[in-house]
């Protein structure tokens, strides 16, 4: 049984909204952390119901609503969120009146800070009675929702699944997670990311979904066959094993790859996990990034995916995402690889 | 034919108990966890009861047998103490390995921590070492350290249903195949970020709550963890051990209505328990027993109960809400509720819903408000209902012949 990615909404800091157009022009920034460029959201949300949202749930609501109409499906079997932090805005709010001591009046940021918000809200929006979840696993979040939904196919409970990662960064909470050595401590010029050899990722954030079937339709971008995660607390896991497994598990060799998507957040304390293996077993493979373009976050594999799906639907590495230089004629097979500190590890592979 | 999905480990720690035989003490004696609060410092304590955990954190490192070196959040002490309970309470640590997982629950993670440091955060290094326990995820990491799982861990969040989503995730992975065992529940631990944040609902109840009464007039939060340790049949004939219950089913639907209300006659409700019903095969007048959601919210209560006379027809199951012994305890309470479920079944028991007065006038069926022993209950289903219109409604059997063993961890 193949499961099919059949329509993306991905709002970032790229001009990604428009599902009709694939990184014509790459967005140069200088900055602390990316930003998505909001589209106009009232076109996707009655602007009363807007008002009282935060902006996490309307990315949510517009980028879910962008990858129905783009895949033509009313209705999905199934609405599956990942997030790893939820409503940041919402939560400081609640923490920033609590801290000066004042008593919370207004329920509506208390309700916005549950993480199932956005799949709920997603799910009110539709009308939709069917199964709704939220994962919130750190990198793990987006790549079990999707683990969900593959099992919806497998179990046969599902036609149609939409399947989304979201996370939103804040200045107050980049702040705060620079302490705990997360992020660069300066501003950093996006596309020149890797040259900087310093500790700490460039942060970012992003909104992804897909609506994924179990047809292949017009609006087909490559199939989703697997998705795995590896959690590596004593980091004990060898990865080239772990790809080498991932791969053999689906009838798969290094060399049947056409490109392979990493995660470099130019963090140079693991980025050469990255390293190793574009000069080991992928070195003769076309190697692309993409957190140049979109930062990093909980759940930035939302974008490696939606990179990867319009790889194989334009058979076109685009050179702002090219890491090195094969430039393959012809696209079949995509593998993503994702790690965060080398403890939560991600594979995911989709074909043509 | 899909495989059996069955229980073979509970660890529970909650204001009624720090463990299982505590628990089940508690309940036989229909002793109620709520009181006055000791170890939140809430600007609301004398308000509101809570069913808090009668220990501080420094009694829970202690339990746990642990130092606060890594920086550890209450949610991650409770989630740890009661997921080793399970784990050894299925013998996990004495068999060979089989692929495990470890599935949990929480709403607001580490914000325990979170909330008492958050000035720290902004303005010094003094508390660094907690910034990183403040998002979901962390306590599942620290319950996966301490008891060695590897070969898949998640965190779900769904608001009051959260727990029951982990559980039902856990049968599902095992039916398909995906893993052997599973340790799946919720941990919660009380804070001001919560109950303020409830009390912006307006939905707390200044006596203990009074779940399917009349007057009822909101909720009692809790806090604790539960987990169960779940496996396939097969994986569970090894060693020896007793199953204690089969997960029988499983349904999860959305209200698709309010963000913090139920549709009048709880729509969502409805789906969920009808669509359990429909994966385990089971016939709802089988349905001996359903320990509802019943948090005592005017809103809910009514939801619930309409939901249950639809679907259940003139053949109404016995019903009691337990949240009067252990207090809401929001993403914890799926599994928490799934336990005391399951010691209905071992102990041929059924649990009084507390604090019950006057039964509500729209209603045609009235909750148990005293313990029944020797029922001869055989099938009971657990209601789950979260903000959001998260629904979910679990199904546990009985086991042929359970010689159930309560151990003896106290």
């Amino acid at each position: 049984m193949s499961v099919f990615i059949n329509g993306i909404g991905l709002i970032s800091p790229q001009q990604t909204a428009d599902p009709a157009l694939f990184l014509p022009d790459v967005m140069e920034y200088t900055a602390d952390y990316l930003q998505v460029i909001n589209p106009n959201y009232k076109e996707f949300i009655n602007p009363i119901a807007a008002r009282r949202m935060s902006r996490l749930i309307k990315m949510g609501i517009t980028s879910a609503k962008i990858a129905l109409a783009d895949a033509g499906c009313q209705m999905p079997d199934a609405i599956i969120t990942g997030t790893g932090l939820g409503s940041v805005e919402d939560t400081e709010k609640i923490l920033t009146e609590m801290n000066a001591g004042e008593q919370l009046m207004n329920p509506t940021p208390f309700i916005q800070s549950t993480y199932n918000t956005i799949s709920s809200q997603i799910a009110i929006t539709l009308k939709c009675h069917n199964y709704n979840s939220t994962y919130v696993h750190r990198t793990f979040s987006f790549e079990s929702a999707l683990q969900d939904a593959l099992m919806q196919f497998e179990e046969k409970v599902a036609a149609n699944v939409l399947v989304g990662g979201i996370d939103e960064m804040t200045w107050n909470h980049l702040q705060i997670t620079r302490r705990a050595g997360h992020w660069k401590t300066d501003p950093v010029n996006n596309l020149k990311l890797l040259s900087y050899h310093t500790p700490g990722a460039f942060a970012g954030e992003g909104a992804a979904y897909f609506l994924l079937g179990n047809e292949r339709c017009l609006s087909t971008y490559s199939t989703l066959r697997d998705v795995k995660t590896i959690y590596n607390r004593e980091k004990a896991t060898h990865v080239e094993d772990a790809v080498k497994t991932f791969l053999s598990a689906n009838e798969l060799d290094v060399n049947q790859l056409d490109a392979v998507i990493l995660g470099y957040n130019g963090d140079s304390r693991y980025d050469g996990l990255y390293d190793q293996l574009g000069s080991g077993i992928f070195r003769q493979t076309q190697q692309v990034w993409y957190k140049h373009l979109c930062g990093e976050y909980y759940t930035s594999t939302g974008f490696a995916l939606w990179l990867g799906a319009n790889i194989l639907k334009h058979q076109l590495v685009p050179a702002a995402v090219r890491f090195n230089n094969p430039n393959p004629d012809r696209l079949q097979h995509i593998l993503i690889y994702n790690q965060y500190q080398n403890i939560n590890h991600s594979l995911f592979l989709i074909s043509r | 034919m899909a495989r059996r999905v069955v229980i073979t480990g509970l660890g529970i720690l909650s204001s009624i108990g720090r463990n299982l035989p505590e628990t089940v003490e508690s309940v036989l004696a229909s002793k109620s966890g709520i009181g006055i609060l000791q170890h939140l410092d809430s600007p609301h304590k004398d308000e509101f009861p809570f069913a808090e955990v009668p220990w501080s954190n420094k009694q829970l490192l202690e339990l746990a047998q642990l130092t606060d070196s890594l920086g550890y959040s209450r949610n991650s002490l409770l989630g740890m103490i009661a997921a080793r309970e399970a784990f050894l309470h299925a013998s996990l640590d004495k068999l060979p390995r089989l692929r495990t997982g470890l599935i949990s629950a929480t709403t607001v993670g580490g914000m325990d921590r979170c909330e008492l440091y958050f000035n720290d955060f902004i303005t010094n290094d003094s508390k660094n070492k907690y910034i990183d326990v403040y998002d979901c995820a962390d306590s599942t990491e620290k319950i996966a350290d301490l008891l060695g799982i590897r070969d898949y861990i998640t965190t779900i969040s769904t608001a009051c249903s959260s727990a029951a989503n982990a559980l039902l995730l856990g049968a599902r992975m095992i039916r398909n195949g995906q893993l052997d065992r599973v340790v799946a529940g919720g941990t919660e631990a009380l804070t001001s970020f919560h109950v303020n944040g409830f009390n912006a609902l307006k939905i707390l109840d200044k006596v203990p709550c009074r779940p399917f009464d009349a007057n009822r007039n909101g909720i009692t939060l809790g806090e604790g963890a539960a987990y169960l340790v779940l496996e396939s049949e097969e994986s569970a004939s090894i060693g020896g051990r007793e199953i204690i219950a089969e997960l029988a089913g499983y349904g999860n639907a959305c209200e698709a209505f309010h963000q913090t209300a139920s549709t009048p006659d709880g729509k969502g409700a409805f789906l969920a328990m009808e669509r359990a019903l429909n994966i385990s095969g089971i016939n709802s007048s089988a349905i001996d027993y359903i320990n509802a959601h019943g948090t005592g919210t005017d809103n809910n209560d009514i939801a619930e109960g309409l939901a249950i006379e639809r679907l259940f027809g003139e053949k109404i199951p016995l019903v009691s809400s337990t949240k009067p012994f252990t207090g809401h305890m929001t993403s914890a309470a799926g599994s928490a509720e799934a336990i005391l479920s399951i010691l209905c079944l071992t102990h041929e028991i059924i649990l009084p819903n507390l604090n019950l007065k006057t039964p509500m006038p729209e209603l045609r069926f009235t909750p148990v408000t005293e313990l029944i022993h020797e029922s001869d209950v055989s099938t009971v289903m657990s209601n789950s209902f979260g903000f959001g219109g998260n629904n979910t409604s679990l199904i546990f059997k009985k086991v042929s012949n359970p010689k159930f063993q309560i151990p003896n961890t106290k």
